[in-house]
C-alpha cells in the first residue's frame, strides 16, 4: 500500500494561473504556472480572471503530467480562497470545485499569504522565522505566536510590488519592471531625497511613488531608480529590524515575489548580521504566485482536517493572514 | 567622558548608561545602518535625534513623563537624558489581573490624550515605549512623533497602539484596547470622537479586511 499523498493545489488570485502538486513528504512534484500580461497598465481583474479560465485545463494537465501522476492519484485538491481579485479567485476555485466533486476528493480552502510563507519555511527547513513578505500585493512582517500569524508591521496603503512595478511603468520600462528597475539603480550615482514614511511598524508607500513619479521627468533616470529602490528597501528593512529585535527570532525568511531583488537581499542580511540572525531567501522558482506552495500549504491544512464542503466553499478577497488558525504550527 | 556601559542594543540605536555631573544618565545613539544609502541614513538620524530630543522636553511640558534631555548632539545621532531604571510595560502585562490591565490602560489612554490635546503625536506607540517607574507612566522614544493635531495623525497613532496590543498582547488586547479609549476620551472630552471615527476608518482602509470589520463593527 501507497502511503504517500499527493494534493493538487490551484493558484490565482492575480496575474498568475498556477497549478502544482506537493506530496505529503514535502516534496514540490510539478508547478506549472500561466501567467497574464496586461497589454497595457496594471492588471484588470476580469481580463485576467478570462485568462485565467482560458488556460486552467491546460495548466492541470501539465501540472499532472510533469508530476507523473493521474488525476485519480490525487487525495485532495487545495485552492487559493483569498485574499486576492474577487474574479481571479472565482476562476480558480471553479476550476478546484469541480476537480474535487470528478474525483470526490476532499476540497481545501487555503490564504494565499500562510501559502507564501508555509513554502518558505518548506524550502529553507527554517521552522520559526520571522517573515517579511513582499509582492505585487502585499507587505507584511509576520511571525508566528499563539496559534497564528500575527501581523507586526504593514503597508498602510499600497504594496512594495505594486509601488515598483507602476514605476517602472511610468518610466516606459516593459514588463517584467522591477529587475530593469534595479539595473538601472545598480548605474545610479546621486541620491535624490524621497519620502521615507515609517509609522509605528508600519510603511507607507503612496507618497513614495508619487513624489518620484512627479520627478520622473526631470532626473536622471537612474539616480531617481537608485534613490526610490533605496527608500522603499530601506523602510522595509527598518521595520523588519524592528520586529526581530521585538520578537527576538533567531532567523528571517524573506518571501513573495519581491523576495527575488538582490538589493533587498543585501539590505535584509545586513539587517540579520546586525542582529545575528540566520538569512534565508525563499528560492526563485517558489518566489512569485504559484500552485505549489497552495498544494504544501493544502497538505498541512488536510491533515487538521480544514477541509471544505463544495456547496460552502466561498471565496474571501479580504481573507487577512491574521484570522486563520494554524494549528499544524501548534 | 564619563565611563560608558551598553545598556541595550535596540532596532535603532545603542543604550549606555553613563553619568551626567553626578546623576545617572543614558546615552541613546542612533547607529548608522549598513542597509541604508549613506545619504538616507544620516538623514534619518539626524532628523529623529533632533525630533526626538525636542518632543521629550514638549512632551513632559504637557505633563507626560518622559526622561528629562541633557544634552543632544546632532552630528553624532546622541541624546543624553536622565535614566529610567526599569523594564518596560511590555513585560508586565501578561502578569497583570483585570482590575490592574484596566487600570494602566486608561493610565496609558489619558497620558496619549494629553500628548494628543498639547498638539504632539508619538508615532510608536508600543508597550515596548512605556515604562512603569515610581508609580508612573514614563513615555520614550519620540523619534518617529511629530508636532500635529491632524485627526488623521492622531487616529493612525492610536491605530498602531491597537495593533500593537494585538500582535504582542493578543490575549488582552480588547481589554486593554476598551481602557485605552477609555482613558482616552477622558482628557480629549468631544475632540476624541472624529479621532476615534478615523481609527476605524483607518482600519477599515487597511488590507484585506473582511466584510465585518468594513461595516465598523
Amino acid at each position: 500500500m501507497n502511503s504517500v499523498q499527493y494534493i493538487l493545489g490551484i493558484e490565482s488570485t492575480a496575474h498568475t494561473f498556477g497549478c502544482g502538486i506537493a506530496s505529503s513528504t514535502g516534496r514540490i512534484l510539478s508547478n506549472v504556472k500561466s501567467e497574464y500580461v496586461p497589454a497595457s497598465g496594471g492588471i484588470h481583474p476580469r481580463e485576467a480572471s478570462q485568462h485565467h479560465a482560458s488556460k486552467a485545463a491546460t495548466t492541470v494537465s501539465e501540472a499532472l503530467k510533469e508530476a507523473g501522476l493521474r488525476l485519480s492519484e490525487i487525495t485532495a485538491v487545495a485552492f487559493s480562497a483569498g485574499p486576492g481579485l474577487g474574479p481571479c479567485l472565482r476562476t480558480g476555485a471553479t476550476v478546484a470545485r469541480t476537480i474535487s466533486l470528478l474525483r470526490k476528493c476532499p476540497l481545501v480552502p487555503v490564504n494565499h499569504c500562510i501559502a507564501h510563507i508555509e513554502i518558505g519555511r518548506l524550502a529553507t527547513g527554517e521552522d520559526d522565522p520571522l517573515v517579511v513578505y513582499v509582492s505585487g500585493g502585499n507587505t507584511i512582517i509576520s511571525a508566528y505566536s499563539g496559534g497564528k500569524y500575527r501581523v507586526f508591521g504593514e503597508t498602510l496603503d499600497i504594496a512594495l510590488g505594486n509601488c515598483l512595478d507602476t514605476f517602472a511603468r511610468h518610466l516606459g520600462l516593459p514588463h517584467p519592471g522591477v529587475p530593469k528597475l534595479e539595473q538601472l539603480a545598480d548605474e545610479g550615482r546621486k541620491f535624490i531625497p524621497l519620502p521615507y514614511v515609517v509609522k509605528g511598524q508600519d510603511v507607507s508607500y503612496s507618497g513614495l511613488l508619487t513624489m518620484a513619479s512627479r520627478l520622473a521627468g526631470g532626473c536622471d533616470r537612474r539616480d531617481l531608480s537608485l534613490s526610490l529602490l533605496e527608500v522603499a528597501y530601506g523602510m522595509v528593512a527598518e521595520v523588519a529590524e524592528r520586529a526581530i529585535a521585538h520578537t527576538e527570532k533567531s532567523a528571517l525568511l524573506l518571501t513573495g515575489g519581491v523576495a527575488r531583488s538582490k538589493r533587498l537581499q543585501r539590505a535584509l542580511s545586513f539587517v540579520c548580521s546586525d542582529h545575528s540572525a540566520r538569512f534565508h531567501v525563499v528560492p526563485p522558482d517558489l518566489a512569485g504566485d504559484n500552485g505549489g506552495m497552495i498544494a504544501w500549504t493544502g497538505y498541512l491544512a488536510l491533515k487538521e482536517g480544514m477541509t471544505v464542503p463544495v456547496e460552502y466553499s466561498y471565496v474571501n478577497p479580504n481573507w487577512r493572514l491574521d484570522e486563520v488558525d494554524v494549528p499544524w504550527r501548534r | 567622558m564619563a565611563e560608558m556601559r551598553l545598556l541595550k542594543k535596540g532596532a535603532e540605536a545603542e543604550l549606555y548608561l553613563t553619568d551626567w555631573m553626578g546623576l545617572q544618565a543614558v546615552l541613546k545613539r542612533r547607529i548608522k545602518k549598513g542597509y541604508r544609502n549613506p545619504d538616507l541614513d544620516s538623514y534619518v538620524r539626524g532628523s529623529r535625534t533632533s525630533n526626538e530630543a525636542k518632543l521629550l522636553s514638549e512632551a513632559r511640558r504637557l505633563g507626560v513623563p518622559t526622561p528629562v534631555v541633557y544634552s543632544v548632539d546632532k552630528r553624532n545621532c546622541e541624546i543624553l537624558m536622565s535614566y529610567i531604571g526599569a523594564p518596560p510595560l511590555k513585560q508586565f502585562v501578561g502578569d497583570m489581573d483585570p482590575e490592574g490591565l484596566a487600570l494602566t490602560f486608561t493610565r496609558v489612554g489619558e497620558m496619549v490624550g494629553r500628548l494628543h490635546k498639547g498638539g504632539i503625536v508619538h508615532g510608536d506607540l508600543t508597550t515596548s515605549n512605556i515604562i512603569p517607574y515610581s508609580g508612573l507612566l514614563y513615555l520614550i522614544d519620540f523619534g518617529l512623533g511629530e508636532h500635529t493635531s491632524d485627526v488623521e495623525s492622531r487616529g493612525v497613532d492610536i491605530h498602531l497602539m491597537r495593533r500593537a496590543l494585538e500582535s504582542s498582547h493578543h490575549e488582552v488586547s480588547s481589554a486593554a484596547y476598551l481602557s485605552f479609549i477609555e482613558g482616552y476620551r477622558r482628557i480629549m472630552g468631544t475632540l476624541s470622537e472624529p479621532v476615534l471615527k478615523r481609527v476605524d476608518a483607518i482600519r477599515r482602509r487597511g488590507r484585506y479586511v473582511d466584510v465585518e470589520r468594513r461595516k465598523g463593527a
